[in-house]
C-alpha cells in the first residue's frame, strides 16, 4: 500500500510538469491552430531564467586573500557577491538563497515578450501552412533555442538549489501510520505539485471568469464568426501565445530545483506532452491537464521494479503503449472535440 | 559461321583500363610503398582528435582538445614543456615527432557511436591523420577502435572507463590509458568497507548500456567479496532525466547503500534526486544511509554541487595530486587557460605524449612499430605514478585513486578530496579474467 502511495505521489510531480506543458501546448494548438514543438524549449528557457537570476545574484568581484593560494600557488581570488556589498551578508545570503522564487517574478515578463517575438516573429507566418511545415519550423526554432542557451551555459547540467528552507522531504509515512521512511516525498516536489494546480487553476479561472478569456473560448469554437462580430481576434490569440510561454517558463523555473537545468532538458518533456495532448485530445484543456497527471502516476508505476522484473523494458514505452490503446478506442483523445484537426 | 565482336585492339584497351582501375587505389594510398597506412611526410605529422564537440559531454569533448593542444605545443617545442621533464623516457625532445612538425586535425563524435565513425574515417581518408585519439564514451571507443584496426591505424582511447574496451572488445591496435570498471570496484571496496563496513546491502541503479553493466558487475563482485549483499538492481533508461520513480522505493527496500552506477547528467540527476529524497539524513537498519558514485568527474562533480559532498568513489586523476608530473600539467594547464585540467584532459593529454614516445623509441609510424613499442612499456612521471601499459591486452595499469566530495570545497574547482590512492598491484587482473572474457587482441594491422 505504502509503494503504491508512493508512487502515486511520484507521478503527480511529474504529471505536473507534464500537465503544465501540454496545457500551453494544447492552448496554442486551440487558438492559433500551430503545432508549436518549441514548447519544450521555453520550458528549458524558463529553468534557464531560474539559472541566469542565481547567477545574476551571485555576479561577484575578485578580493585578494594573501593567506591562501589557488591551484597554481598565486594568491587566492575570493569572489564576493556585489550583493553582499550592496544589502550586506545576511540579506544577501537570502537573496541568493532566494533566487529560484525570485526568478518566478521575473520569468513572466521575459517569457510573454519571448511568446510575442516568437508568435509575430515567425510562427505567424505559418498559420496558413499545413501542420507537417509548422511542426518542422517549431522543432527548428527549438534546437536554435537549444544551441543558444548551450552555447552561452555549456553543455553541463547547472546545479540551481531550492531555498534551504524547502531543502529536504517530508515523512508521509510517520503522518499517516506507516513505517517511518516508508513514503518519503521531497518539499520542493510538494511545492511544485501544488503551484502547478494554482497555475492550472488560475489559467482556468482566466478563460472561464473574464470577457477576455470569454472572446478567446468562442474563438476557439468558431473563429470566423468571432472575427465577423468584429473582434480583433488575432491580437487575442497572440496574447494567448504570450500567456503559454509565461506557464511554460514558469513551470520551468520550478522545475530548475528538481533536475538541474541543462540545455536539451526541454526536449525530452515536449516529447512526452505532446503525447499527453494526444491522449488528452487535441485543443481539450482539461483533457490536457488529466492526461498529463494520469500518464505521469502511469509512468511511475511502471518504474517500480516489480514491474520492470515482470515486463522488462516496460517503463520506457508504457506511456506510448497507453497512448496506442485509448486512440484505438477513443481516437481523438479522451476529451478531443470533434472537427479539430480533422479537415 | 559466327563472327567474333573481339577484336586484339579492344582485348589490350579493356585490359589497360581495368588494369588501370584496379591499381587506382592502391595509387592514391600514400603509403603504398611504406607499408602502413597514412604514413606521413618529411616536414610533418598529422594527429586526428575525435572529440565530442557537441551533445551531452561536449564540455567534457572540449577540455579533452584543450589538453591535445597543449600537448601539440609541448611536442613542437612550445610552452614550457609540460610533462616532458618529468617523462621517464626521455625520448622526446620538442622537435615534433621524429622531426616531423606536429599538427592535429579535429572530429566531432556528438557522443554517437556512428558519428565517431564518419568523424575517425574522415580524418584517416581525407586528412591522412596516423593516428586517432579522443572519445568521452565507452560506445564510441568500442566503435572508433574497431574502425581504426581495420584502417591500419592506431587508437589511442581517451575517457572509456568500460571493461569492454580492453576486455571482450579490446584490438591489437587499441591502447587505453584510462583505468576502467574493475579497477573502481577494486579500489572503492576497502574505503567502503573501513568506512561503512562489512555488513552492508547495496541497491544498485544501472544505466541501460554497456558501461553501465560492467561498472555494475565491478562493483558488485567487489563489494559481495568483501560482505556486502546486493539487494536489488534496476536498470534505468539513458535518456532517464528524473530518477523519482526509481529512488523513492529504495529506503523502503531493505537496503542501506546506494551505489549509482551512472555517468555525466545520468550521475548529476539521479544523485541530486537521492539528496532530495533524503537518503543522505536517512538511517535504514540501524546505520546511516549512504550513497555511492563509482565513477566521478569532475565537471559532473559541478553538476551535482554540494550534493556530492561527503559520497565516494573513484577516479583516473585529480589536478590536486602533488607528484612532479601532475605539477608541471596543471601548472602549463592552468597558466595557459585559468583553470585546472580534468581526468579527461589528463588521459589525452598523457595518450598524446606515450604514442610520441612509442613512435620516437621505434623509429617509425609504422602502426605495427608504435604498438610494439607500446606494449609492456613501464614509466613514470606523467601523473599516476610508476605505471605499465600491459602487452597483454593494451591496458595501463597503475594507481586508483578514491575520491571524496569536498564538505567545505574553497572554490568551483575544489570540489572532490583524495581519501586514498589505491596501489596498483590492489587493481591488477588476469588478463583472462571473467569480467574482461570474450576478447582477443588479435594482430596488429599496419594497413596496407
Amino acid at each position: 500500500m505504502d509503494q503504491i502511495i508512493l508512487q502515486i505521489l511520484n507521478g503527480l510531480d511529474k504529471g505536473s510538469a507534464y500537465a503544465l506543458i501540454a496545457l500551453g501546448l494544447t492552448l496554442i494548438f486551440g487558438t492559433l491552430g500551430v503545432v508549436n514543438f518549441a514548447h519544450g524549449a521555453l520550458f528549458m528557457m524558463g529553468a534557464f531564467v531560474a539559472v541566469t537570476v542565481s547567477k545574476l545574484l551571485t555576479l561577484s568581484h575578485k578580493v585578494v586573500d594573501e593567506t591562501r593560494t589557488d591551484f597554481l600557488g598565486n594568491p587566492l581570488e575570493v569572489d564576493v557577491p556585489y550583493v553582499y556589498d550592496w544589502f550586506g551578508q545576511a540579506a544577501g545570503d537570502v537573496l541568493i538563497d532566494w533566487a529560484v522564487p525570485i526568478a518566478l517574478i521575473v520569468v513572466v515578463p521575459i517569457m510573454i515578450l519571448i511568446g510575442f517575438a516568437m508568435e509575430r516573429g515567425l510562427i505567424k507566418h505559418f498559420y496558413k501552412r499545413p501542420h507537417a511545415d509548422q511542426i518542422l519550423v517549431t522543432f527548428g526554432l527549438a534546437i536554435v533555442l537549444q544551441e543558444i542557451i548551450k552555447y552561452f551555459y555549456g553543455a553541463n547540467p547547472i546545479p540551481t538549489p531550492a531555498p534551504s528552507a524547502f531543502v529536504g522531504s517530508f515523512d508521509f509515512g510517520v503522518a499517516f501510520g506507516f513505517d517511518p521512511n516508508a513514503i518519503i516525498y521531497p518539499y520542493w516536489r510538494l511545492v511544485y505539485f501544488f503551484f502547478s494546480i494554482a497555475i492550472i487553476g488560475a489559467v482556468f479561472a482566466f478563460l472561464q471568469f473574464t470577457t477576455f478569456g470569454m472572446v478567446v473560448r468562442a474563438g476557439m469554437a468558431d473563429r470566423e464568426t468571432v472575427g465577423l462580430l468584429g473582434i480583433d481576434i488575432d491580437k487575442r490569440f497572440t496574447i494567448m501565445f504570450g500567456i503559454a510561454a509565461a506557464v511554460a517558463g514558469m513551470a520551468g523555473v520550478m522545475y530548475a530545483p528538481i533536475n538541474s537545468p541543462n540545455y536539451d532538458m526541454g526536449m525530452h518533456f515536449l516529447v512526452l506532452s505532446f503525447v499527453v495532448v494526444v491522449v488528452g485530445g487535441m485543443g481539450s484543456l482539461p483533457g490536457a491537464v488529466a492526461a498529463g497527471f494520469m500518464l505521469g502516476i502511469l509512468e511511475s508505476f511502471a518504474s517500480m521494479s516489480a514491474v520492470i522484473d515482470f515486463l522488462p523494458g516496460i517503463n520506457q514505452i508504457v506511456i506510448y503503449l497507453v497512448a496506442i490503446i485509448i486512440l484505438l478506442t477513443r481516437p481523438r483523445g479522451l476529451m478531443g472535440r470533434k472537427g479539430v484537426m480533422e479537415e | 559461321m559466327s563472327h567474333s565482336k573481339v577484336s586484339r585492339r579492344g582485348v589490350i584497351k579493356t585490359g589497360m583500363v581495368a588494369s588501370a582501375g584496379l591499381a587506382l587505389p592502391q595509387y592514391l594510398r600514400a603509403d603504398s610503398h611504406t607499408g602502413f597506412t597514412n604514413a606521413p611526410g618529411d616536414s610533418e605529422v598529422v594527429l586526428g582528435f575525435n572529440v565530442p564537440q557537441t551533445g551531452p559531454y561536449a564540455d567534457e569533448g572540449a577540455d579533452e582538445l584543450r589538453a591535445y593542444e597543449l600537448a601539440v605545443e609541448h611536442l613542437n617545442g612550445g610552452g614550457d614543456g609540460g610533462m616532458l621533464s618529468t617523462f621517464s623516457s626521455k625520448a622526446l625532445d620538442g622537435t615534433g615527432i621524429l622531426g616531423r612538425e606536429v599538427k592535429y586535425v579535429t572530429g566531432d563524435t556528438q557522443t554517437k557511436s556512428d558519428a565517431a565513425r564518419a568523424s575517425a574515417r574522415s580524418m584517416i581518408e581525407k586528412d591522412g591523420a596516423i593516428m586517432i585519439t579522443g572519445g568521452s564514451s565507452s560506445g564510441v571507443a568500442v566503435a572508433v577502435q574497431a574502425l581504426c584496426q581495420e584502417a591500419g591505424i592506431i587508437f589511442m582511447a581517451g575517457l572509456t572507463h568500460s571493461n569492454d574496451t580492453t576486455g571482450k572488445d579490446r584490438r591489437a591496435n587499441g591502447f587505453r590509458h584510462f583505468f576502467n570498471s574493475y579497477m573502481s570496484g577494486a579500489a572503492l571496496a576497502p574505503v567502503l568497507a573501513a568506512n561503512y563496513g562489512t555488513e552492508r546491502k547495496a541497491y544498485h541503479l544501472t544505466a541501460d548500456y554497456n558501461w553501465g553493466y560492467t561498472t555494475e558487475e565491478a562493483v558488485r563482485s567487489s563489494t559481495e567479496a568483501m560482505g556486502w549483499e546486493t539487494v536489488n538492481a534496476v536498470k534505468t533508461p539513458l535518456t532517464q532525466t528524473d530518477f523519482s520513480s526509481y529512488i523513492a522505493p529504495v529506503l523502503n527496500s531493505g537496503a542501506d547503500v546506494l551505489v549509482l552506477n551512472h555517468y555525466g547528467g545520468n550521475m548529476v540527476n539521479s544523485l541530486t534526486n537521492a539528496v532530495q529524497f533524503g537518503l543522505r539524513e536517512a538511517e535504514a537498519n540501524g546505520q546511516n544511509f549512504e550513497i555511492v558514485v563509482p565513477l566521478y568527474s569532475r565537471l559532473m562533480a559541478k553538476g551535482a554541487g554540494a550534493n556530492v559532498s561527503g559520497i565516494f568513489g573513484s577516479t583516473n586523476w585529480h589536478w590536486s595530486l602533488q607528484d612532479a608530473g601532475s605539477q608541471a600539467f596543471v601548472q602549463s594547464f592552468g597558466t595557459k587557460y585559468g583553470f585546472p585540467p580534468s581526468q579527461a584532459a589528463h588521459t589525452t593529454y598523457v595518450q598524446t605524449l606515450l604514442y610520441a614516445d612509442a613512435v620516437t623509441r621505434a623509429g617509425s609510424f609504422n602502426p605495427c612499430a608504435v604498438a610494439e613499442a607500446l606494449e609492456d612499456f613501464e614509466f613514470d612521471g606523467l601523473g599516476n605514478g610508476p605505471t605499465l601499459y600491459r602487452g597483454a591486452d593494451h591496458q595501463c595499469f597503475k594507481d586508483v585513486l578514491v575520491v571524496k566530495g569536498k564538505e567545505n570545497p574553497e572554490n568551483e574547482f575544489d570540489l572532490l578530496e583524495i581519501v586514498e590512492v589505491t596501489p596498483v598491484d590492489q587493481v591488477t587482473y588476469a588478463p583472462d579474467h571473467p569480467q574482461f572474457a570474450g576478447g582477443e587482441l588479435g594482430a596488429c594491422n599496419p594497413g596496407a
